[in-house]
């Protein structure tokens, strides 16, 4: 064994806030200790569960049994290929929300390391996110399924847009379940209110319903709502098409805003620099309400 | 040398409320006029630790002694000051904090060294090592909840030390595992020593200071109140250990003598304690076994004529419990008279004690206990070799009988 020669150390100040910058890097630095706790997070996830990781394709699934029934059956809503819909905007969704809520928990949940171990403390909510993120991709299944009974095809062009999408949507969560997480330690009701706001957030996203029902009524506001941009993506690529021909009023009824690949782009490029604003703003609170995490916990 | 540590000024203040407000509604009904105190749990801390010295924190409970290795390992931010430290570091502050039950033995050490701060290349180099030091061979892939306490507790340690800090940092968790596994420890210390690394220690047995450390510091009310050599970083803690003894003594008693406490009653000293040690059944051993006698000789030194006096012993194990205290009113042995120089000896038929270093504290005080003329702690400690096979501080002689049908 041999000890590094102290020219070759870094050296830190450790009780000085760094900087959003150095975060990120630190972030970087500790990549590995991000996967292992993403590993942790799934396998204690389905460590005592037979199902294992059915579980997660199960939710989908019931979701969308219980809205074909509601919308279709029920309410009589006349969208074709309702599941291949709802699923393209279930599952972006269920990666926003789940995340979000595990994130805000993650600091309070974890107090035992925060009070006795040092690591950057914003890898706790980042890696809920990236668990979150290896779900969607399980849950992709699901919809991988479903295009496979229904032999519908998705839209490869903005089927590009995606991985845009997808960052965009991290971008964003990061940002909210950092300040989220951060918060939760000195107000403890912010994870039951996120859970009243998400629900009320649901139902304010096209998910279950097209974004022209909302952009008839409040115009392009609608795409105030950071979801919006990203769902629609989602659905544009996956539903690919932006209107259907409905046989009983012989109208055709829009869906999806019939723009090019840009339009999509350029919101989803706004709700990215947003983001991104607001993921260094997320930083600095955290910083600063991380100086007293191991005492209040 | 350069320095590993560098303390520059650190303060650090807790706010204590009384009613902690957690939710948003208390904290809203409770907004602006929040009932919270201002608590200085560090006060102006500097120091320096050099790169390959090893340095005991010693204190009283709350002394800051524990908030100042958060400090260093960042777990806390000071309210002021400036840390830096080089290296990577290793925190012992609970064995095992960040392991998670459910998880084997093997899953939580890769977790755990990746939160010290390990890539996989150096966990996947250093694995056999932890797993062999912990004595978990058979074990290693049974999550660790089915772990015994000593178990876990040796893979912890295994993992921290194995890491290869340049700096480790260690809060009173030596005082775990079996007597074999506290040797084992002690020794890789003592080698980290040798491979000239850092270590900063907080602990409460003055033994392990003087045994193991380069310099100790010694922390009072959030001050470092000294720093220099173990011995006199000691006797530095007894003394404070002791004002405080003689202030709570103070104001539970009314009538305050006056020098009774402090230095004014070093002036009044009329007689004194020059010396205290252990004498071992077996003159050639340096520890006894369980049961075995022993005596404890004080030596004293009265100028004058003192007709009011009790000699007292005092035995402590390492964590500043009092196992044993009597003097000699309460063994009805008056010396009467004492005028010179003399001795005074303890005899004790058995030591009923397991294995483990006590320290034994002596002091001369009047029948009433209202003047105390000298107390010295410290002189020497009693060092029982346990046989290893029972548990606990007390040797009980034990037989068992089967009532068998």
């Amino acid at each position: 064994m041999t000890v590094t020669p102290e020219s070759s150390l870094p050296v830190t100040d450790i009780a000085a806030r760094p900087s959003p910058i150095q975060r990120m890097v630190g972030v970087w630095r500790n990549r590995e200790l991000l996967l292992n706790l993403v590993r942790k997070e799934l396998k204690l996830k389905y460590k005592n569960s037979t199902l294992g990781f059915f579980w997660s394709l199960l939710n989908p699934a019931l979701y969308l049994v219980v809205f074909t029934f509601v919308f279709q059956v029920v309410l009589g809503s006349g969208l074709p290929y309702f599941a291949i819909f709802f699923l393209a905007g279930l599952l972006p969704w269920n990666l926003f929300s789940g995340s979000l809520g595990a994130s805000t928990s993650s600091i309070v949940g974890n107090a035992g390391l925060i009070k006795k171990v040092w690591f950057p403390r914003e890898v706790l909510p980042l890696s809920t996110i990236s668990a979150g993120l290896v779900h969607y991709f399980l849950q992709l299944i699901v919809l991988a399924l479903a295009l496979a009974v229904f032999r519908y095809t998705p839209s490869l062009e903005f089927c590009l847009l995606l991985p845009a999408a997808l960052i965009t949507l991290l971008l964003f969560t990061a940002a909210l379940g950092l300040a989220l997480s951060a918060l939760n330690v000195y107000l403890r009701d912010t994870q039951h209110l996120l859970e009243l706001v998400l629900l009320a957030w649901f139902w304010a996203t096209p998910i279950v319903y097209p974004y022209t029902l909302l952009s008839e009524r409040i115009g392009t506001l609608a795409l105030a709502n950071p979801l919006t941009s990203i769902v629609i993506t989602f659905q544009r690529a996956v539903y690919n098409r932006t209107s259907y021909y409905d046989p009983t009023t012989k109208k055709t009824i829009e869906i999806l805003p019939d723009e090019s690949v840009w339009w999509y782009l350029r919101n989803l490029g706004i709700i990215a620099s947003v983001s991104f604003v607001i993921l260094i703003g997320a930083l600095v609170l955290f910083g600063r309400l991380e100086d007293n995490f191991a005492e209040e916990l | 040398m350069g320095s590993a540590i560098h303390v520059d000024n650190v303060s650090k203040r807790f706010r204590l409320y009384k009613e902690k407000p957690e939710s948003l509604k208390e904290r809203i009904i409770r907004l602006g006029r929040n009932p919270s105190e201002e608590f200085w749990a560090l006060q102006d801390i500097s120091l320096d630790v050099v790169e390959g010295e090893t340095i005991g924190l010693i204190g009283q409970n709350g002394s800051g002694k524990s908030t100042l290795l958060k400090c260093i390992s960042g777990i806390l931010r000071p309210t002021s000051g400036r840390i830096t430290k080089s290296g990577r570091t290793a925190a012992l502050l609970e064995l095992g904090s960040g392991f998670h039950p459910d998880l084997t033995g093997r899953e939580n050490i890769f977790l755990n060294s990746s939160i010290i701060g390990l890539t996989k290349r150096d966990t996947l180099r250093i694995f056999d090592d932890i797993v062999s030091f912990a004595e978990l061979e058979e074990f290693i892939d049974l999550p660790v909840k089915h772990y015994s306490s000593g178990m876990y507790a040796r893979l912890a340690f295994a993992v921290a030390v194995n890491v290869e800090p340049q700096l480790l940092l260690i809060d009173e968790v030596l005082a775990v595992g079996d007597e074999a596994f506290q040797r084992k420890c002690m020794q890789r210390i003592r080698e980290f020593q040798t491979e000239g690394r850092t270590i900063l220690l907080v602990t409460h047995g003055v033994e392990t200071v003087r045994q193991i450390c380069d310099r100790a510091a010694v922390l009072d009310h959030g001050k470092l109140i000294s720093l220099g050599e173990p011995a006199e970083a000691v006797l530095v803690f007894r003394d404070s250990l002791l004002k405080r003894e003689h202030a709570g003594a103070e104001e539970a008693d009314s009538k305050t003598e006056q020098g009774s406490t402090g230095d004014e009653w070093r002036k009044h000293q009329q007689i004194r304690i020059t010396g205290g040690s252990v004498e071992y059944a077996q003159l050639e051993r340096r520890f006894l076994r369980a049961g075995e006698p022993l005596r404890v000789v004080l030596q004293y030194d009265a100028p004058r004529r003192v007709d009011d006096v009790v000699f007292a012993i005092n035995i402590h194990d390492q964590n500043g419990n009092l196992l044993f205290g009597a003097n000699t009113d309460t063994i009805n042995a008056d010396p009467g008279s004492v005028e010179g120089k003399g001795q005074v000896v303890f005899e004790f038929e058995e030591v009923p004690l397991l294995g483990g270093i006590y320290e034994i504290s002596l002091g001369v005080h009047t029948h009433d206990g209202g003047v105390e003329y000298d107390h010295r702690a410290g002189e020497d400690v009693i060092e029982v070799l346990g046989s290893g096979k029972v548990a606990g501080i007390v040797h009980l002689p034990i037989h068992v009988k089967f009532d068998l049908d």
